[in-house]
């Protein structure tokens, strides 16, 4: 006997190791349930967190635009409209207006960390006969690609903006049969059009991006867009990015600027992460009691098997606690030794799932993110699980009369 | 008295009390042990008679009466109390001999001190091995029940009765479940036991040559006692 042992501890772990069969089963099924939760925990936070990831480094965290034109009614007096009717506007291509100011003040604010004006506007991409619609952004390379991670996307080239060069998608690429050192006409709806080289070709992992996506140097898109001066919208990455919509709001209140957040341009991603953690959250919770009443059928019955030694127990001066201690001892200890099993089996399942799923282009679907976090909350989780389920059958073997537990 | 070790006034047991089956197994029952005593207890099935070692061994309560075990009133004591008193004054032999299977035989004649301590410790290992030796089974300490004869059995639970020295031991039918030899070795070493240490013993037996063998035979017939005959 283990001198450093109570008498509880020893007993259960004497009683878990005759019942060898039964511990077995039990701890498998507990090993099970655990490796389910520790495996998509840990594969769901890789997902999200790679999802996350690709938004946030290619979009910005919040941006600024003008605000929108609005038509004001014609009034002839007080309360008196004369039109009837009140045509929405069209909007143009505007300059947020003293967006310098904007700038510096928005820079000067804690939360955020990176500001880049940008240019952007509608354009005709021309090469020979083929022509395509594109989206030109003009920006400061320095700072954007801060934003956006450009630099990441790059196929072909590199990230070099002069104020003749310019990056396009790979679609474009394609579409246009040009390639890097290529000369593109782009001509814009005011008229102006310059030729550019292409330096760099980025693939932004979805198609209908890497058809329309440009980049040019901020004078560049300035004299095309026949902006010069101006900006259109301001980029912005903040320090919480899940803040970030408050403090677009915050933004909005204070200058005279339309400011929307990730969180608001991404709703259905939102709406698509949340229903898969609520999904996860649910599962976890039904492995989580499949595996508490796995434990308390268990020792129901080795409370009923084990009558006979209780009441002798009993007879020789064991009190009610110690026998509850006894088996509740017994539930943790299955918890804890299916969680570790568990953990271990989860852990494998996700290193071998991790090296089988990849993505269309053969990048690793999902970061494999072993956190110790997650495999210290699961054993905490399933040895609390365990010590709970077992509070039932420990009472009722607590409370066995001692006379009717040894007549049997 | 002072070499009272047990006294029972008029001790009365009831079952499903209240209730229109309320049924009487034992009526009135007045017995008193002295320290050192061998005692048979007999009686046919269904007499009462382990009823009465229940109550005698503080498993049961009584419906009505008192019982003293060295002079203390048992009967405002509370379920704690009753179990330590129990512990540290009564030991059991049961029929079926009642070993702990997940234990060795050392192990299950430590047990009670275990119980008691919390903690095990080598005097209690000590204090085991003696026992073991005493009822002679130093060869077989570390074996399991199911790999010992019920003879050996019904040994280490004597020895395992004894281990925290207590004042009476309760054996209830010890060896109606062992053949003549073993029967007879196992009531012997009872008896030595009780003369060696002085250790009180109250046991209930069928067998009328063992019963002759004690100091006194108590006979209870339909939850009385009909005879308390030396």
């Amino acid at each position: 006997m283990n001198r450093w042992l109570p008498f509880e501890w020893i007993t259960a772990i004497r009683f878990l190791r005759e019942g060898r069969m039964q511990t077995m089963f039990i701890i498998s099924g507990i090993a099970i349930g655990v490796a389910v939760i520790v495996f998509m925990s840990a594969m769901l936070a890789g997902l999200q967190a790679n999802f996350i990831k690709r938004v946030l480094t290619s979009q910005p965290q919040i941006q600024l635009l003008a605000p929108d034109e609005v038509a004001r009614p014609l009034r002839s007096g007080a309360r008196e409209i004369e039109a009837a009717l009140i045509q929405r506007p069209t909007q143009r291509t505007l300059s947020i207006d003293q967006w310098q100011k904007i700038r510096d003040q928005v820079q000067a604010m804690p939360e955020v960390t990176v500001v880049s004006p940008t240019v952007s506007g509608s354009a005709l991409a021309v090469r020979g006969e083929a022509s395509r619609s594109v989206t030109i952004t003009g920006m400061d390379p320095a700072v954007y690609f801060k934003i956006v991670r450009l630099p990441d996307y790059i196929v072909a080239g590199d990230t070099r903006l002069e104020s003749d060069d310019i990056i396009v998608g790979t679609e474009l690429a394609n579409d246009l049969g040009a390639t890097i050192g290529d000369k593109l006409n782009v001509r814009a709806a005011s008229g102006a059009d310059r030729v550019l080289t292409i330096t760099g070709i980025v693939d932004l992992g979805n198609k209908g991006a890497n058809q329309r996506s440009t980049y040019v140097a901020l004078r560049t898109a300035q004299s095309l867009l026949d902006l010069v001066g101006g900006v259109t919208t301001i980029d912005l990455t903040v320090q919480d990015v899940y803040a970030a919509e408050t403090l677009a709001q915050e933004i909005q209140a204070s200058y005279p600027v339309e400011a929307d957040s990730w969180i608001k341009t991404n709703a259905q991603f939102f709406t698509a992460v949340h229903a898969q953690s609520t999904t996860n959250t649910l599962i976890r919770l039904f492995v989580g009691l499949s595996v508490a009443f796995g434990i308390a059928a268990v020792l129901v019955v080795s409370v009923i098997q084990r009558s006979k030694d209780i009441g002798i127990l009993r007879a020789m001066g064991t009190r009610r606690g110690q026998i509850l201690r006894v088996f509740l001892i017994q539930g943790g200890l299955l918890g804890l030794v299916g969680s570790l099993f568990g953990s271990a089996m989860g852990a494998a399942a996700l290193v071998f799932w991790h090296g089988y799923a990849r993505q269309v282009d053969g990048s690793e679907l999902f970061p494999l993110i072993l956190d110790r976090t997650l495999f210290i909350a699961a054993a905490v989780l399933a040895t609390a699980t365990g010590v709970v389920a077992a509070m039932a059958p420990a009472l009722r073997a607590a409370k066995l009369d001692p006379v009717a537990a040894i007549r049997g | 008295m002072a070499d009272e070790i047990l006294r029972l006034d008029g001790v009365c047991k009831s079952y499903n009390v209240g209730t229109p089956v309320e049924t009487e197994v034992l009526h009135d029952i007045d017995l008193a042990m002295r320290r050192g005593e061998f005692l048979a207890l007999m009686g046919p099935s269904g007499s009462g008679k382990s009823t009465l070692l229940n109550i005698i061994g503080l498993l049961d309560r009584p419906t009505s009466g008192r019982l003293f075990i060295n002079g203390q009133d048992t009967s405002a004591l509370g379920d704690g109390e009753l179990t330590r008193l129990r512990g540290h004054s009564i030991g059991f032999v049961f029929q079926y001999h009642y070993l702990i299977s997940a234990f060795t035989a050392l192990e299950n004649v430590m047990m009670p001190m275990l119980v008691d301590r919390g903690f095990p410790s080598r005097d209690i290992e000590h204090r085991a091995a003696d026992l073991m030796q005493q009822v002679g089974l130093t060869r077989v300490a570390g074996n399991l029940a199911m790999n010992m004869s019920g003879g050996q059995q019904q040994r280490v639970a004597i020895a395992r009765s004894l281990a925290m020295q207590p004042d009476l031991v309760l054996a209830d039918e010890p060896t109606g479940n062992l053949d003549t030899k073993s029967a007879d070795g196992a009531f012997e070493l009872m008896r030595q036991v009780n003369r060696h240490n002085g250790t009180t013993f109250l046991i209930v037996t069928h067998n009328m040559d063992l019963a002759r063998r004690c100091d006194r035979i108590i006979e209870v017939v339909d939850g009385r006692i009909q005879a308390n005959e030396p």
